[in-house]
């Protein structure tokens, strides 16, 4: 039987990746000139795997916290290419390239789901 | 909705360069006015940033959370003021001086080019992410 549940598959939680990723690029590029910061970003194939439930940790209590709510805002400081004297590591057109990407991305995912939508909305209205 | 936390972390960056832009277009103007004592000549000054968190994101860790930009303050050049000796000067001193403000009109143009691509690649990463919510908003349509 069809399950609303699973109508949307992956890319429900893939847009919410996406958007995270977003925001800590957008972090990267509005901090390109602040001395001393670090430039960041998330992996992307542990998020979604904890959302896909790859890595999901057994829990012998329901309060115990799940490897989704830990993975979910992984974060790690990128490898510098070209370091400069302010300790800034933020390479801004890797940023903007990396950003591009994401954008892409994302608008990928939302293809997707209207696909999927419009095959659901066509089901239920029998044409 | 993490993908709103661009606009606030981009609207900071916008206004920690429009600051910036400001003290350049203070320094520029400035960059001839005569004084008869060190005491009273005008400086250059510069913002210094700083990462900041802001507060309506309350993550739990705050290594993760995305991070906006702040000004920490604004400082004074500490490099050495022009004399030029110019007896005909109205504010010259009884040595026939006047003190110049320490700023560097190419420094200042650099700092200005850098300021205002800053500023353009955040409104570009505002307009995209404006772009992305929109078409969320009319998923289904």
């Amino acid at each position: 039987m069809f399950n609303f549940e699973n109508a949307f598959g992956l890319h429900a939680p893939a847009l919410m990746a996406r958007g995270h990723r977003a925001s800590v690029l957008a972090s990267n590029l509005a901090n390109a000139d602040t001395p001393g910061y670090r430039a960041r970003d998330v992996e992307f194939r542990r998020i979604l795997g904890a959302a896909k439930g790859d890595l999901a940790m057994a829990s012998a209590h329901y309060r115990h916290l799940s490897s989704e709510q830990a993975g979910a805002m992984d974060v790690k400081y990128r490898q510098p290419l070209n370091p400069s004297l302010d300790q800034n590591t933020v390479d801004v057109n890797a940023e903007r390239a990396a950003f591009l990407d994401n954008a892409l991305r994302y608008q990928a995912s939302l293809r997707f789901l209207n696909g999927r939508i419009s095959g659901i909305l066509k089901a239920l209205n029998g044409e | 909705m993490s993908l709103l936390n661009v606009f606030d972390i981009a609207g900071t960056a916008l206004s920690a360069q429009t600051v910036r832009l400001n003290t350049t277009a203070s320094n520029m103007a400035n960059a001839n006015s005569a004084s008869s004592s060190s005491e009273s000549t005008y400086r250059a000054r510069y913002p210094v940033f700083s990462t900041a968190m802001l507060e309506q994101w309350n993550f739990d860790a705050a290594d993760h959370a995305p991070r906006g930009v702040r000004i920490d303050g604004i400082v004074e050049s500490e490099a050495a003021l022009k004399r030029e000796y110019s007896p005909n000067h109205p504010l010259a001193d009884t040595d026939g001086y006047i003190t110049l403000p320490n700023v560097n009109v190419v420094e200042e143009m650099a700092n200005m080019i850098s300021a205002s691509r800053s500023y353009q690649s955040n409104i570009e990463i505002m307009e995209a992410s404006k772009q992305l919510l929109q078409q969320t908003l009319s998923l289904g349509q």
